[in-house]
């Protein structure tokens, strides 16, 4: 196979491209080595911006130099940790989603005496949120346990939290009647100065935990599990192994809920599973 | 090996087909096509794009500013009045010669070679998705194989994209401010970037047929 027309790997029409694709599988490996996260095998276009933007804003020049600052300097670990973790989102981002979810999957959930739901990669908890306002408008969030993840504590600590910009919140009404929501968005918080401050009791039944999709393992098993363009900033390999993780920790007849754009179809798994709203990314496990 | 598998499974639905890969056979064979516009950016898109050859098949990846929650209903716009088939792209989507992909809406478009990535960073010049991360990431992917064609609208997204194209040794195309509904962002970009042709909206098409001759895209 020639390398030059095979996706994913590093261009070879210049020597310069060729270096930076070096050097940031080198800061990969060496963050991998030190710290334990292992972020060899993320989309490279995506993980490049992101590294980019790093490096400019430590004052530096080239990505070897943020290597050697990185691995001498846990406190810029943590700020590439945070550039590698948030996820720009919005509450019911994709009112469409949580409106099929409302319609087609809460009536399932129902005949359930107990529902564990995962959402995986949560980063600041916006759509955790919007899930546990369906759920109590529904009535069914008192017997359900939301298993909320993220890679990053700090990230995690900000949707604990429940605190938003309050500049936001006319896009996450707007979103929220859109989504099929039967009540009044505003009474979900309380406005303060320039913050959102969301009900405590909205998270009553969520669990926030530090798990990492590439390194960590199952721990536990779902009937719902939600992973909303998290598994974009994975090549495919890793989408693969993440999808098995999600397999292992699927009951029958579990619940899998991705991104807009993305997709099991190409993956191993995909014989799985159903499509209960192909639009919505909806999917059932079925053997 | 679970790769091959899945992309075999992948082939009998949609997308990724390995037939994609051709043989480069020089420095000057253009391989991809990317296209940035705003305001105006619909009459635009359909001017160039019905006026294509119908056996053009540089594949075409299209970043146009749209509303976060615009659906289905742009890409089945433009599909009325083309053969080519116009698709919102998806994650890790091979990319095809015959298609017109555009980024989706609220996400960013990137790609790879031969590839498509989406992400939802933030976005660049409150715009996402953003022209200047398409750009950047097909510059970087294809260099001297790329075309950038910046049309009609009214911010400044898409000049320092197209500037990278440059640097990588790209072609880049604006379309002449004076023929867009919206001047300001063809404009940026000739401003900024030495580029290779200013020509009005109509005379697009044809020059990117030109500089794409069938026989050597692989037809």
């Amino acid at each position: 196979m020639s390398a030059s027309n095979a996706p994913g790997l590093a261009p070879d029409d210049s020597g310069k491209q060729d270096l930076e694709w070096v050097e940031i599988k080198l800061l990969t490996e060496g963050i991998f080595r030190h710290y334990g996260f292992d972020f060899r095998d993320y989309s490279m276009p995506s993980l490049k911006r992101r590294v980019w933007k790093r490096v400019y804003a430590e004052g530096l020049s080239t990505v070897s130099g943020l290597q050697e600052k990185i691995l001498h300097d846990p406190a810029c670990m943590e700020r590439l940790l945070l550039d590698l973790s948030i996820n720009t989102t919005a509450m019911f981002r994709d009112p469409t989603f949580y409106l099929t979810f409302r319609r087609k999957i809460v009536p399932m959930l129902r005949t359930y005496p107990f529902v564990r739901i995962w959402h995986a990669g949560c980063s600041t908890g916006e759509e955790v949120y919007s899930m546990a306002m369906l759920l109590h408008e529904e009535k069914l969030l008192d017997r359900c346990r939301i298993y909320a993840t993220d890679i990053n504590e700090a990230v995690l600590q900000r949707a604990k939290d429940g605190i938003f910009p309050l500049n936001t919140m006319q896009e996450n009404t707007s979103n929220y009647i859109a989504a099929g929501g039967t009540g009044t968005f505003s009474q979900y918080y309380t406005a303060r100065y320039d913050y959102a401050i969301f009900r405590p009791a909205l998270r009553e039944n969520v669990v926030f935990a530090q798990h990492n999709l590439v390194t960590d393992s199952s721990f536990n098993v779902f009937n719902v599990i939600f992973c909303r363009n998290v598994l974009i900033y994975f090549n495919n390999a890793l989408q693969d192994r993440v999808q098995s993780l999600f397999l292992d920790s699927m009951e029958m007849f579990g619940i899998l809920g991705l991104g807009k754009k993305e997709t099991i179809r190409y993956s191993a798994v995909t014989d799985h599973y159903e499509e209960i709203d192909a639009e919505e990314r909806l999917y059932r496990r079925v053997r | 090996m679970t790769k091959e598998v899945a992309r075999s499974r992948g082939r009998e639905v949609s997308g990724r087909d390995r037939e994609t890969a051709r043989p480069r056979d020089s420095a000057t064979t253009y391989e991809l096509i990317v296209i940035g516009c705003s305001l105006g950016g619909m009459h635009a898109l359909q001017t160039i794009i019905g006026a294509l050859p119908k056996d053009f098949c540089i594949p075409i990846v299209v970043a146009q500013h749209r509303h976060k929650n615009s659906n289905d209903g742009l890409p089945a716009y433009f599909r009325r009045n083309t053969q080519f088939s116009v698709v919102d792209a998806e994650d890790k989507q091979w990319i095809k010669p015959g298609h017109v992909y555009l980024a989706p809406a609220d996400y960013h478009l990137l790609v790879e070679r031969g590839e498509m990535h989406l992400s939802v960073d933030e976005a660049v010049r409150h715009s996402r998705p953003s022209i200047d991360v398409l750009f950047e990431s097909a510059a970087d992917a294809y260099g001297a194989q790329l075309i950038g064609v910046v049309l009609t609208g009214s911010n400044e997204d898409g000049a320092l994209g197209a500037k990278r194209i440059k640097e990588r040794g790209g072609l880049v195309v604006v379309q002449d401010p004076a023929t867009a509904e919206a001047p300001v962002m063809p404009a940026a970009v000739a401003a900024m970037v030495d580029v290779d042709r200013i020509l009005p909206l109509e005379s697009i098409a044809l020059f990117l047929a030109d500089v794409c001759p069938a026989a050597v895209s692989g037809k």
